[in-house]
Parts: C-alpha cells; sequence; structure tokens
C-alpha cells in the first residue's frame, strides 16, 4: 500500500511503472470505490446466491468453495493489515520474508475456515444494518444480522478502512468476537515459545492437515 | 469419627491431584500464565475431559439427534426452551434497568405461549418482538462486577467467576428444574441439552478448523463474546483500530 521513499532511490524504470501502476489503481478506483455498506451487501448477496444455486457448494465441496472466496471475496480483504494486528507488537520483530510467510499462512487459514462456515449457510435472512458513518470517514464498520428463528440474531461486523484500491476488511467481528484479536493470544503464546519461525511452521502444518475435522490434542 | 477422617483424606488427595494437574499443565504448555486464566492448568485437565466426554457422548447423540428427528420438530424444541428461557432473560433486563426491553421479553412468551402452542412455534420473532440474550452473569456485569478468573467446570464448561455465580442462579431460577415429576424433568433437561449440542455442531467443526490451540481459542472467544453481551453488543473500543 505505502512504498518507503526513505531507503528507496526512484530509478527511471521505477518511476515509469510507479505511474502505469498509479494510473491502473486510478482506473480500477473508479469501479471499486463503492460505499462500504453497498460493497459488503453486493458481496454478500452475490456469495449466497451463488451457494443456493450450486449443489455442490451445498453438499460440502471444500476446493470449490474456496475457489469461489477466492474470487469474490478475498479481494475486499485486507490480509497484511488483519495478519499485523494479530501478530500485533511481535509484527516489528518479523522480518519482511517472514511477514510475508505470515500473511500467507494466515490468510489460508482464515480462506479455509470461512469456507468451512460457509458451508454450513442454510437459508438464514441477512439484514443490512444502515451505515452510521460521515462520508469523509476511512475506517468504518459495517453491520449486517443473520436473522434465525428461535434465537438471537447473530451480528457480523466488518470493520473497513479505505484504501487507494476500495474499502478493504482488516477485521471481522463475529456475534462480538474479534476474528483478529482472537488470534493475538495464540500467536503471541507460539512466537514467546517457538519464534516467529515456530508460528509459521504450525500453521503451515495446521493448513496442511485434513479439512473437516483436526485431531484432537 | 472415621468418616471425617475419611472425607479428610479424601479432599486431601482431590487437592493433591489439584495441584499436581496444576503443575503438570503449567509446565505442558510452557506458557506464561494468562492474568486472566490463573487456573489454566486446572482449567485445561478440565477441559480435556469435557473434550472426551463430548467426543463420545454429546457429539454422537447430538449428531444422531439431527440426522434422525426431522427439522421443523427440532426447531420446536429449540423454540419450546427459548420460550422458557424468555422468562428469565426478562428479569434479568429489569434488573439492568432496560423494562422496554422486559416488555418485549414478556409479550413473547405471552405470545408464543399461546398463539405458539406452549412456545412451539416463535410467532414473536415474526410481530418483530427480537429475541435477547441475557443472564445472571451479564447482569452482574452491567452492575460493575469484574470477570474474575477464568474457569471451566466439568460437564457446564466455560466460565468465568462472576459467570458461575451468574449461573448458579440461572439454574435456580430456572422453571424446568423446579417441575416436580422428576423423570419427566430429567428428560426435560436431556432433551435441552441435545437439542443446544446439535445448534453447536456446525460451530465446534469451525473451531477445529481455526484454532491452532482450542483451548485459547474457545478461552478468549468466550471473555470477548461476554464482554459484547454485557454491553448488549456496543462495548467501549478497548484499543485504536490499526
Amino acid at each position: 500500500m505505502n512504498v518507503s521513499l526513505s531507503n528507496s532511490r526512484l530509478s527511471l524504470q521505477q518511476f515509469v511503472l510507479g505511474v502505469f501502476f498509479g494510473l491502473l489503481s486510478f482506473y480500477t478506483q473508479a469501479q471499486e470505490t463503492l460505499p462500504p455498506d453497498t460493497l459488503v451487501k453486493n458481496v454478500t448477496l452475490e456469495v449466497i446466491e451463488l451457494i443456493s444455486k450450486d449443489k455442490e457448494l451445498q453438499s460440502g465441496n471444500q476446493k470449490r468453495m474456496v475457489e469461489l472466496i477466492e474470487a469474490k471475496v478475498l479481494p475486499h480483504f485486507d490480509f497484511t493489515a488483519m495478519t499485523r494486528l494479530a501478530v500485533a507488537t511481535n509484527w516489528d520483530k518479523a522480518s519482511a520474508e517472514q511477514k510475508k510467510l505470515l500473511t500467507d499462512e494466515f490468510r489460508t487459514l482464515l480462506v479455509r475456515t470461512y469456507s468451512s462456515a460457509l458451508a454450513s449457510y442454510r437459508d438464514q435472512k441477512f439484514d443490512f444494518r444502515p451505515l452510521r458513518a460521515k462520508p469523509t470517514d476511512t475506517d468504518v464498520t459495517v453491520q449486517v444480522r443473520i436473522i434465525q428463528r428461535g434465537a438471537e440474531p447473530v451480528t457480523l461486523d466488518y470493520d473497513m478502512a479505505k484504501s487507494g484500491s476500495g474499502w478493504k476488511v482488516y477485521d471481522m467481528r463475529v456475534a462480538g468476537v474479534s476474528l483478529v484479536a482472537n488470534y493475538r493470544t495464540e500467536f503471541a503464546n507460539e512466537i514467546r515459545n517457538n519464534g516467529v519461525d515456530g508460528l509459521i511452521k504450525s500453521l503451515a502444518s495446521k493448513n496442511k492437515g485434513p479439512a473437516p475435522r483436526a485431531e484432537r490434542k | 469419627m472415621n468418616v471425617a477422617k475419611k472425607t479428610l483424606g479424601f479432599v486431601g488427595r482431590l487437592l493433591a491431584c489439584c495441584v499436581v494437574l496444576v503443575l503438570t499443565g503449567c509446565a505442558a504448555t510452557g506458557n506464561v500464565a494468562d492474568p486472566r486464566d490463573p487456573l489454566e492448568g486446572l482449567n485445561r485437565a478440565v477441559y480435556s475431559l469435557n473434550e472426551g466426554i463430548d467426543e463420545t457422548v454429546m457429539k454422537p447423540v447430538a449428531t444422531t439427534y439431527r440426522g434422525v428427528v426431522p427439522e421443523f420438530a427440532r426447531v420446536g424444541v429449540r423454540n419450546f426452551f427459548s420460550n422458557v428461557e424468555d422468562l428469565y432473560i426478562g428479569f434479568n433486563n429489569l434488573l439492568q434497568g432496560k423494562p422496554g426491553d422486559t416488555v418485549s421479553d414478556w409479550s413473547r412468551v405471552l405470545v408464543n405461549s399461546t398463539v405458539g402452542v406452549f412456545g412451539l412455534i416463535d410467532w414473536a420473532s415474526d410481530m418483530g418482538l427480537d429475541k435477547h440474550n441475557e443472564d445472571f452473569g451479564q447482569t452482574f456485569g452491567r452492575w460493575g462486577v469484574g470477570d474474575g478468573a477464568y474457569v471451566i467446570w466439568p460437564l457446564l464448561g466455560p466460565a468465568t467467576v462472576r459467570d458461575s455465580f451468574g449461573r448458579a442462579i440461572d439454574i435456580y431460577v430456572d422453571p424446568i428444574m423446579r417441575y416436580t415429576p422428576v423423570p419427566t424433568r430429567n428428560t426435560l433437561l436431556v432433551t435441552n441439552m441435545v437439542s443446544l449440542r446439535a445448534n453447536l455442531l456446525d460451530a465446534s467443526r469451525i473451531l477445529e478448523e481455526a484454532a491452532l490451540d482450542k483451548y485459547v481459542f474457545e478461552r478468549d472467544a468466550y471473555l470477548q463474546r461476554r464482554r459484547n453481551l454485557i454491553y448488549d453488543g456496543t462495548p467501549p473500543r478497548t484499543e485504536p483500530a490499526q
């Protein structure tokens, strides 16, 4: 997102590339700066529409579900920000390489979890709450409620920040439980015991494990 | 005399076991003690006991229940217990100074117990009377009582010290617990337990998927969730967003 100008001398080539991508992002921006609440609504409705039409997705085809999420949902998430927030104070201790690996593994884990959650979608109704924010805000919470009978609605809060390429989700709270905050203690424990590489390794082995139910400890 | 000695001996051994469990628990995880969870070693031992019971009894029974009982019947069972709950949810809202919510909760009971045939059908939700989530633990929290240590109870699962007291009162005031023909009462209790577990089958599968250390993940989720419930979904932000 932001290039650190302090230690990089821009060569002509980089300059040209920069202008090119700058223009490109300006172009996509026109398409992607939907208001955050509209964005969440459109994506949610599109995804559940696709699931309700697809028998394979309903019967729990994990691979297909992951593809759907990769295509429709992931572009609207800022995984680097999510990983940074979950790793918290240890983030600065990680090298650039480690940061990249951490982000990739965490991303895979979240996608798997998310696909597992979506597979249990039946035909709940969604209630998209009106956005309470000023037009100038760059950090908002979009609220969605899942209505179910005989139980109180489940709230989904998407914390979103405005970026050059549209609004991006950097945390998601399910019934008040922040995904990012919930990983913080686990990550901190792992890093304290086995270092940043230990956390990368345990995330990787978790991701390689069997999909539906992990072994008990 | 002899009995007293024996009891003491038993209590002593139990305590010794606890100490050993706490020590080995700490040694096994090698984690720095979390200030919210000073009993982590003991809690982990009870947690794995509960996991074992769940894996061998609760989960298979709940899975069968979901497989055998048709959905409309399962929804009916859930609604029935949810309707009984609304009675003391309304009472807790009153204690928390939210009489408007109490009126809504007790209207739900009125509507669902009559038009909804003993609570089997949840008409009230369709009429726009939202279901709330309250209990005595939340009421104490609302009154300013802190969490206290995190505790895992055998069979009952996670709580904090505050929520443990809350739950004791929840159980005490639960009309089903006071229902006199004991076999009927027990049938109701077991049915509710199976129904609750069946509702959580998806959630527990997702948890398996998400967590590196299930114990820690569940604990942190529980504490976050309770905090959110106490503030009825709008807890003050504890830290800057980014």
